[in-house]
């Protein structure tokens, strides 16, 4: 599947969501596929996509909250999975962009090119509903179950390697601070 | 509290966070956090989660920061290693504040190797990232260093380290 499709398809059934968009390609496409002020865009920290989701789902049990994570990424912090498991939020989605590539890296094969089934992988973790999209309409119907879920959810698409469509301004600040207006957590001040 | 009744650390540490507020604990297991740890999950008025390596607690507590909860980070020495780039490439880039809790190892009777020079990165990482660290030694300070550096984490949009040192705790003994 094209990973640029299904963002744009993602994109287009939200709402309020809170999005956390995982470093390199998954949050160039996030954005790429339309800019909302509810997506916090990563520059580093490596791994901590689906961990800083599961905090704001916290911290805003009303709010559905969305992670977005890469292949290589979540490989670096499997064992976030076993928390989110454990702590059970009913407003968490979790979708994982698998192409089995490093790709900003230089398309270094992933595990998940040979060996490992990210899905599955969840589902042990104790996430029981974890399931690979089988096509993109797959995808949106997934996305959507979810969302209306109670209870975390896994979803996994295995995607392209095409370059990204666009990527977001490497600005931190500017990046937290929309993110935190749009959830109502912090005033513009106007000046 | 009346004059005369002693107080644990512990204790303080929990009516502080409260007095601040502070609704989320994120832990990774430790001896000599048992107090907090134990006082956390047992209070209602806390969501304590066990992380399993310590820069997830930072993404988790990053993200409830953002979303309007404040947290604290419980972890030891050791574990602080395990933080810096999530420390550099979220809290400080993104300017939010996590205030880490960390019991110290590797000082004053350490028996285990491995424990000291782990223990030794963690005033030179805070110096380095520019994030305030102050050790607590003594009882009569805790309150007032661990409120006063949770308000200041949350005015300057700065993360925080506190490490609790063994002059407070007792720290942890060999057995033998």
């Amino acid at each position: 599947m094209r990973r640029i499709e299904l963002m744009r398809r993602f994109v287009a059934v939200l709402h309020d969501e809170a999005v956390i968009g995982g470093i390199g390609n998954t949050n160039f496409d996030l954005f790429a596929a339309g800019h909302r002020p509810q997506n916090f865009y990563m520059l580093g920290s490596m791994g901590l996509a689906f961990p800083i989701a599961l905090g704001v789902a916290l911290a805003q049990p009303r709010r559905r909250v969305v992670g977005i994570e890469g292949d290589g990424s979540l490989l670096m912090n499997l064992g976030c999975l076993a928390t989110i498991a454990t702590v059970a939020p009913a407003n968490l989605t979790l979708i994982v962009m698998d192409n089995a590539s490093y790709q900003i890296t230089g398309g270094q094969p992933t595990a998940s090119a040979a060996a490992t089934d990210l899905v599955a992988v969840a589902r042990s973790a104790g996430i029981g509903r974890s399931d690979w999209a089988r096509d993109p309409d797959d995808f949106v119907r997934l996305v959507e179950n979810a969302l209306r879920a109670e209870g975390p959810s896994l979803i996994g698409a295995r995607i392209d390697d095409a370059p990204a469509a666009g990527q977001p301004a490497r600005d931190p600040a500017q990046i937290r601070d929309r993110f935190m207006q749009a959830l109502g957590t912090r005033k513009d001040f106007g000046l | 509290m009346p004059s005369g009744s002693a107080e644990s650390w512990s204790d303080l540490v929990l009516e502080t966070l409260k007095a601040n507020d502070v609704r989320l604990a994120v832990y990774v297991p430790d001896k000599i956090l048992i107090p907090v740890i134990d006082g956390v999950r047992a209070d209602p008025f806390f969501t304590a989660v066990c992380a399993t390596r310590e820069e997830e607690g930072v993404g988790i507590c990053a993200g409830a920061w953002m979303g309007g909860m404040r947290s604290i980070l419980l972890m030891q020495t050791s574990g602080f290693g395990n933080t810096p780039n999530s420390l550099a490439s979220l809290t400080v880039a993104y300017q939010i504040p996590v205030v880490l809790l960390i019991s110290e190892r590797g000082a004053l009777g350490e028996f285990n190797a491995g424990q000291v020079w782990s223990s030794r990165v963690v005033a030179p990482v805070c110096a380095a990232l520019g994030i305030p660290h102050h050790t607590i030694e003594r009882l009569e300070d805790v309150e007032f260093i661990l409120d006063r550096s949770i308000k200041q984490a949350v005015a300057t949009q700065s993360p925080a380290a506190l490490v609790l040192s063994p002059l407070l705790t007792g720290g942890k003994v060999f057995a033998a």
